[in-house]
C-alpha cells in the first residue's frame, strides 16, 4: 500500500511528523459518511414536512426529522471528541488560501452540525412540542412555551438550514474540485482509500 | 373512570341540565384553565379550550350536597395555529358545527378527606354520554375556592378522530382543569 508523497513529504520535516497519520481512521470516516446522510435525509425531511396537509404523515415526518437532527447533534458531540483526540491527515498539496477555506467550510460544519439540532429543539420547545426521541425518551424542554419566541426559533432554524445547505454544497464542490481536477487523494481518502489517482 | 357511552344526547335534555346550576357560584374564566394533552408520536402537546363556563356548589360542611355543571365551547380548543384550530373544529375531530359544546354535569360528590373530593358526573361530548369519576383537590386562592383535577377520555369513545391517526396518536387525551369561582 502506497502512502500519500504529501504525508511522506511532511514526515521528512514536520516535526509532528510522527503524530501525524497518513489516513483518517475508519472511526472518523464512519462517522462522516453516517452524518453526511442524515443531514440530507433531514434536510429533505425539513422541506418536504412542511408542505404536507395536516395528516398523519405529516406528524411521522415531524417526529423522524426531530430524530435524525438529535441524532446528528449526538454523532457530531462524538465526532468533535474524536476529531480533538485523533489528528487527521495533512492537506494535499494546494494553494494556501485553498486550505485556508477548506479548514474554514470544516469548521463552520461542525459548528452548524450543532447549532442547527439545537435551533430546531428550541423551536419545538418554544412551540410547545416536546422532543421524544424515538417515541422512547423525552428530553427536556430547552425553553418554555412561548409562541412568539417560537416565530422567531422557525425563523432562525430555517435560516441555518440553509446556511448548512450553502456550506456542504462548498464542501461537496471542494471535494469534487480536488478529486476531478487537482487529481489528489482528498475525496478517495475519506472513501477510506489511501493513495493518489 | 367507567365506559357508559354512546348515548345519543338531545338538545333539550342538555338545555334542561344547564338551567340546573343556574343559582350556584360562577367559575371566574379568566383565572381558570382547562387543557387538554394528546400524544403524537408519543410527544406529549398541551392546548387549552379558551372559552368555557359552569357552576360550582361546594361546602365544605357538607361536601355530599356540592353540585357542579361545566359547559365547554368545543370551537375554542386552541392548537396555537390557525390551520391546526379548523381541522380540530372539523367533523372527524369535535365537530364543533354540530355539537358546539361539551358539558359534565355532576351525578354524586363525596368527600375524600380534607381538600379532597370524589366527583361522579356525566361528561358530554359529541352527542356522546360517558359517565366520569374525578378526584378533585380543593383549595383556596385569596377569597376564592379552587378546584383542580385531571381525567383521561378515550378519543374512540368519543369518535374524536378518523381511524388512519390511531397509529400516531394515543387514544388517551388527559384533560385537567383549574377551575377558580
Amino acid at each position: 500500500m502506497k502512502e500519500p508523497a504529501a504525508a511522506l513529504g511532511q514526515a521528512t520535516s514536520a516535526t509532528a511528523a510522527a503524530v501525524l497519520p497518513v489516513a483518517y481512521t475508519r472511526t472518523a470516516i464512519a462517522l462522516h459518511w453516517v452524518v453526511a446522510l442524515l443531514i440530507t435525509a433531514g434536510f429533505t425531511l425539513g422541506l418536504t414536512m412542511n408542505a404536507l396537509p395536516i395528516s398523519p404523515q405529516r406528524v411521522r415526518l415531524f417526529a423522524y426529522h426531530k430524530w435524525i437532527g438529535i441524532t446528528v447533534l449526538g454523532l457530531v458531540l462524538i465526532r468533535s471528541l474524536w476529531r480533538l483526540t485523533h489528528a487527521v491527515p495533512p492537506d494535499e498539496p494546494m494553494p494556501r488560501w485553498q486550505a485556508a477555506v477548506a479548514h474554514l467550510t470544516h469548521w463552520l460544519l461542525y459548528a452548524l452540525m450543532i447549532i442547527q439540532p439545537l435551533s430546531g429543539w428550541l423551536y419545538s420547545s418554544a412551540d410547545g412540542y416536546p422532543v421524544v426521541y424515538l417515541t422512547l425518551w423525552q428530553l427536556p424542554d430547552l425553553v418554555a412555551k412561548n409562541k412568539d419566541l417560537a416565530e422567531v426559533l422557525e425563523q432562525v432554524h430555517v435560516t441555518f438550514a440553509w446556511v448548512l445547505f450553502g456550506v456542504v454544497m462548498l464542501h461537496i464542490a471542494g471535494a469534487l474540485k480536488h478529486h476531478f481536477i487537482d487529481r489528489d487523494a482528498t475525496l478517495k481518502r475519506m472513501l477510506g482509500r489511501p493513495g493518489r489517482p | 373512570m367507567s365506559h357508559h357511552a354512546h348515548f345519543p344526547v338531545a338538545g333539550a335534555a342538555l338545555a334542561a341540565l344547564v338551567l340546573l346550576g343556574a343559582g350556584d357560584p360562577s367559575i371566574d374564566p379568566s383565572k381558570s384553565t382547562l387543557i387538554a394533552t394528546f400524544r403524537q408520536e408519543k410527544v406529549p402537546v398541551d392546548a387549552p379550550f379558551k372559552r368555557f363556563s359552569g357552576h360550582i356548589q361546594y361546602d365544605s360542611a357538607q361536601p355530599s350536597a356540592a353540585r357542579a355543571m361545566i359547559q365547554v365551547q368545543t370551537g375554542s380548543f386552541d392548537m396555537g395555529s390557525a390551520d391546526y384550530n379548523a381541522e380540530v373544529a372539523d367533523k372527524s375531530w369535535l365537530d364543533s358545527k354540530s355539537y358546539p359544546t361539551a358539558s359534565f354535569v355532576s351525578t354524586a360528590i363525596k368527600s375524600e378527606g380534607t381538600g379532597k373530593l370524589e366527583a361522579t358526573g356525566t361528561l358530554t361530548l359529541k352527542g356522546r354520554m360517558q359517565t366520569l369519576t374525578v378526584p378533585v383537590s380543593v383549595g383556596m386562592l385569596g377569597t376564592a375556592m379552587t378546584f383542580d383535577g385531571a381525567f383521561v377520555i378515550s378519543r374512540k369513545v368519543f369518535g374524536i378522530g378518523t381511524p388512519d391517526w390511531n397509529d400516531v396518536l394515543d387514544d388517551a387525551v388527559r384533560v385537567r382543569f383549574h377551575l377558580v369561582e
